[in-house]
């Protein structure tokens, strides 16, 4: 592994707010060691800039390990950037070449304004979580943790769908920005649990039903999202969404569910 | 200041119920007419959020991410402690409370620790039932492992993302109760001054990080959830935002700040790759259950490696040195963190530690792939080795990985009493952000427990006793118009203005940075009275630096990410010097804090029970003002003063 400094021409996206337009900006950065991860060179970027007194570029970023969803920065047109399974905080600069030109931009979406730059409003994952996306339980009161054994593929499964960070990357990647892989991690979990059972059918419909009005596109098997997914979300979660729904919605026009 | 615990009477094991059943209650009618502000929302602020909406109270919460589910509790990998005794192996209520209260050598709260032990099985049952996705074994029960500073398997996990997990359940809780109306979220809000009216904690003021507004909020009483504040290090296992402004906003309207100098390095770090690094990624403990650590015998073998000539594996097994195993035969790879920490530091010092820097000792996998076959090991640590191959471009499953202890998690905080509540009456501290039960070390994956401990199943009731004392007639009554809002509002503002009127030279990181290496220094692994006076000189002068010479970029009027680190720059440099006169003021070691004046000859930690069973409580008196040192004395009714061994 070499350890000398590297250089790139980054050309990244600047918008001042969501009604101003936006545009690709030119940047050289120099001396980047290939230890360091993609936004710390852009952290050192910032600090060029700051000390020339130009505005810093404004990205989400908090736990820099890979799990708490906030980074999210198309890389040369894609979401995340190029290593699989991996979120941009993840993502380390020996993986550029020397001398690379790197375009930057922001997760895009209908349903995710811009913010500013690169950063993007996600509200709409958190509705659609309201709508559906838990157990009804009360603080207290519930049964004694072993009291129901789940079998460990039945966990295992549900563990791999829980696994989802919430980033929105599968809507970025998405020609017709559809949430559908975020969403069915979820229900996909808890449909698949004795205890998210009660509330199977009602979850699956509240939740499509946010995800339209929050204007997610249909799902058209693509699978754009499993590809650019940090977590390796597969698209059965989806099938299994699809299965659920109709069958709830097969029981709603009886007048059962909702 | 005052500083009654207001520990219940009775035997450890009633003080609880007795607490219960003697607090007053809130008529559930009556609930919804009062106002409560929750800042946070990880394990302890969405768990306390989410129960206070579903009692009926009006919850307003606010966190700086743009997600609730963002909050740096889903970073935790290993676990989560409880005393089921699913394990048959011995374990039980008091053997958590005994192992919690030795692993904090004894200067833990008695009381606090045996409560946190009895809800810890209520927390795995609460989990379950959310859909909390725990390990589980073939017969489809749960599964468990054990972790340091323990000899039984009480650790809960979901693979090597169990505050992920444990987060998203409360999270999801959280939204349903905003769903319902119960819970008013206020994401990408920071959180920038306490308000106190006739000394009760009445409100906050915020700043909203998209559209710059500061704003006003009033509430019956103010919950701070705002997690720990190893970022004063700079390079920490810590998130970007994590800070200590709001804790600190506190302690300058009156709270106490209990043990700042309590900070747990922890063992198992991804080393430093050189001066660009932002953060420092934690490999988690639990990997310590199967991994060996070890270091070269000879110097010359550790430099041989460092200049790229040997490899780790053409060191012969005669000529490593497993030290834990060799120090510590009944604890081994699994001794608590101080001291394994500690250990790796004094392998380096004395010039036999890897990686190119030579701040690293090897953690190896072989044997355990030898004995249970690589696809155990993936399943168990999979992610984690993914995670370190990702970040160092080395396959650990072929080559040891290299680790390094880097801060993690301050034991320290606000001083809060039996009932959570700080000194401020009205204003409550949960999670890492109080000082609690951990004493001068916490055991691995007892955070995760106390977070949500304090949010689901103890401040729902003694917030209930507080309000109740308070009366109805006053419930939801304070005015965000009232002459301290109006105070708090200027304060803020005219700060903000401040830092962007000074337009110096300086970034705001790399002020931050400096003050990191002093603090690293001085108030790291080993601290010493030289160096602690050197720092406490230093750090004024920096923050003087700051003041006159820093620089933002932009406006207030918007989203202004160089603006919000300034101002959490500016509260670490005021305190950073609170650590460091909180270290030098306890002369003796005791847990994480180790005075290279105070040690056995084997270098363990020497504790002074005479002068120092207590907790010491700061507090502020004035800009550049030396604060005050008040104490809390600590008695120890069930577990008896021992050095901790675990030879
Ligand atoms: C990498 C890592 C691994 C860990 N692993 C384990 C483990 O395996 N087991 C274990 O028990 N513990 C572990 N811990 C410790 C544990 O995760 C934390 O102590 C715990 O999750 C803290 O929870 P909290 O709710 O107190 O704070 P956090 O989860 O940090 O939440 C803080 C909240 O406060 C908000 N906030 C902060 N400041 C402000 C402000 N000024 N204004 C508005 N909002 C603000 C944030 O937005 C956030 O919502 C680990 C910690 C780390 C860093
Ligand atoms: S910053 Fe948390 S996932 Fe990237």
């Amino acid at each position: 592994m070499s350890n000398e400094g590297r250089s790139y021409t980054l050309r990244i996206w600047r918008q001042k707010n969501r009604n101003t337009p936006g545009k690709l900006v030119d940047y050289k950065v120099t001396n980047i060691s290939p230890g360091s991860s993609f936004l710390e060179m852009l952290d050192l970027l910032n600090e060029d800039l700051v000390a020339k007194g130009e505005e810093a570029i404004a990205f989400d970023n908090d736990c820099r390990e890979g799990i708490c969803g906030m980074c999210s920065l198309t890389i040369n047109g894609i979401p995340h950037g190029p290593e699989r399974r991996t979120t941009v905080c993840q993502l380390h600069m020996r993986k550029f070449e020397d001398g690379a030109v790197i375009t930057i931009e922001p997760f895009r979406a209908k349903p995710f304004p811009i913010v500013k730059d690169l950063v993007v409003d996600r509200s709409a994952f958190d509705r659609i979580i309201q709508a559906g996306g838990f157990i009804s339980v009360r603080t207290g009161g519930v049964p004694d943790a072993n009291a129901i054994a789940i079998p460990k593929d039945v966990a295992d499964v549900a563990m791999d769908a829980a696994a989802c960070i919430g980033c929105g990357a599968c809507v970025a990647a998405c020609k017709n920005s559809s949430a559908m892989l975020f969403t069915s991690a979820k229900a996909s979990q808890l449909n698949r649990l004795p205890q998210g059972q009660a509330e199977k059918d009602r979850r699956v419909l509240l939740m499509i039903s946010q995800l339209d009005k929050e204007g997610f596109g249909s799902c058209t098997n693509y699978g754009e999202c499993q590809a650019v997914c940090p977590k390796g979300i597969t698209l059965d979660h989806i099938a299994k969404m699809h299965r659920d729904y109709a069958v709830a919605s097969f029981k709603n026009v009886f007048g059962k569910v909702l | 200041m005052n500083l009654d615990s207001k520990i219940p009477s009775g035997a450890i094991g009633e003080k609880w119920v007795n607490h219960k059943f003697s607090t007053k209650l809130v008529n559930p009618a009556n609930k919804r007419k009062y106002k409560v502000i929750v800042v946070g929302s990880g394990l302890a602020g969405a768990s306390a959020a989410a129960t206070l909406g579903e009692l009926g109270y009006q919850v307003l919460c606010f966190c700086y991410q743009d997600s609730p589910r963002r909050a740096h509790s889903i970073a935790a990998q290993g676990g989560i402690n409880a005393a089921k005794n699913y394990q048959n192996d011995g374990d039980s209520v008091y053997r958590l409370f005994y192992d919690t209260v030795k692993g904090g050598d004894f200067r833990s709260r008695e009381a606090n620790v045996h409560r946190l032990a009895e809800v810890s099985c209520n927390i795995i049952d609460q989990c379950v039932a959310q859909g909390v996705p725990f390990a589980r074994e073939y017969g489809g029960l749960l599964d468990n492992r054990s972790f340091g500073g323990a000899q039984v398997s009480r650790t809960f996990y979901a693979r090597g993302q169990t505050g992920q997990q444990l987060l998203l359940g409360a999270y999801s809780a959280l939204e349903r109760q905003i769903g319902l109306g119960t819970v008013k979220m206020y994401t990408r809000h920071e959180m920038l001054d306490l308000v106190v009216e006739d000394g009760r904690a009445v409100g906050i003021v915020t700043r909203n990080m998209v559209t710059g507004a500061v704003e006003p909020w009033a509430a019956d009483a103010v919950l701070l959830c705002t997690g720990g504040y190893s970022n004063v290090f700079f390079l920490s296992t810590n998130a970007t935002g994590c800070n200590v402004t709001a804790a600190y906003r506190a302690y300058k309207k009156g709270a106490g700040f209990a043990n700042p100098c309590f900070t747990q390095i922890h063992p198992t770090c991804i080393p430093q790759h050189g001066d660009q690094q932002s953060k420092l990624t934690l490999m988690s403990e639990s990997l310590r259950n199967d991994g060996r650590i070890w270091v070269p015998k000879s110097r010359e073998d550790a430099a041989a490696i460092r200049a790229g000539k040997k490899s780790p594996n053409d060191i012969p097994e005669a000529d490593r040195d497993y030290y834990l195993e060799r120090k510590y035969p009944s604890f081994g790879n699994l001794a608590p963190r101080d001291i394994s920490s500690r250990a790796a530091k004094e392998a380096c010092d004395d010039k036999r530690g890897v990686a190119n820097t030579g701040f690293g000792v090897y953690l190896d996998f072989k044997d355990a792939i030898n004995r249970l076959g690589q696809p155990k090991i993936e399943e168990r640590y999979g992610n984690l080795f993914e995670m370190y191959e990702r970040i160092t471009g080395v396959d650990a499953y072929k080559e040891p990985m290299q680790i390094y202890p880097a801060p993690h998690y301050t034991m320290g905080g606000l001083w809060v009493d039996y009932n959570l509540m700080t000194t401020i009456p009205g204003c409550f501290a949960l999670g890492e952000a109080n000082f609690s039960d951990h004493g001068a070390n916490r055991l691995g994956a007892s955070a995760l427990m106390q977070g949500l401990a304090d949010g689901y199943f103890v401040i729902p009731y003694t917030l209930g006793g507080y309000l109740a004392g308070l009366g109805l007639a006053s419930a939801g009554k304070n005015s965000p118009e009232s002459p301290a809002f109006k105070a708090s509002l200027e304060y803020v503002k005219e700060r903000t203005s401040k830092f962007l009127s000074i337009k110096g030279k300086r970034t705001p990181r790399s002020l931050h940075q400096e003050l990191g290496h002093i603090m690293w220094e001085a108030c790291g692994m080993a601290r010493e009275a030289s160096v602690l006076e050197k720092a406490i000189e230093a750090i004024p002068h920096l923050r003087e630096e700051f003041w006159k010479n820093v620089t933002v970029t932009g406006s207030g009027e918007e989203l202004n990410q160089q603006l919000e680190m300034a101002g959490r720059v500016a509260d670490f440099l005021e305190f950073g010097e609170l650590m460091c006169r909180d270290a030098l003021a306890r002369d003796e070691s005791c847990g994480c804090h180790l005075r290279v004046e105070h040690q056995y000859p084997d270098g363990e930690a020497k504790r002074d029970d005479e002068k120092f069973a207590h907790v010491a409580v700061w507090e502020y008196k004035g800009d550049n003002v030396t604060p005050v040192r008040n104490t809390e004395p600590l008695t120890y009714e069930n577990v008896h003063f021992a050095v901790r061994s675990y030879k």
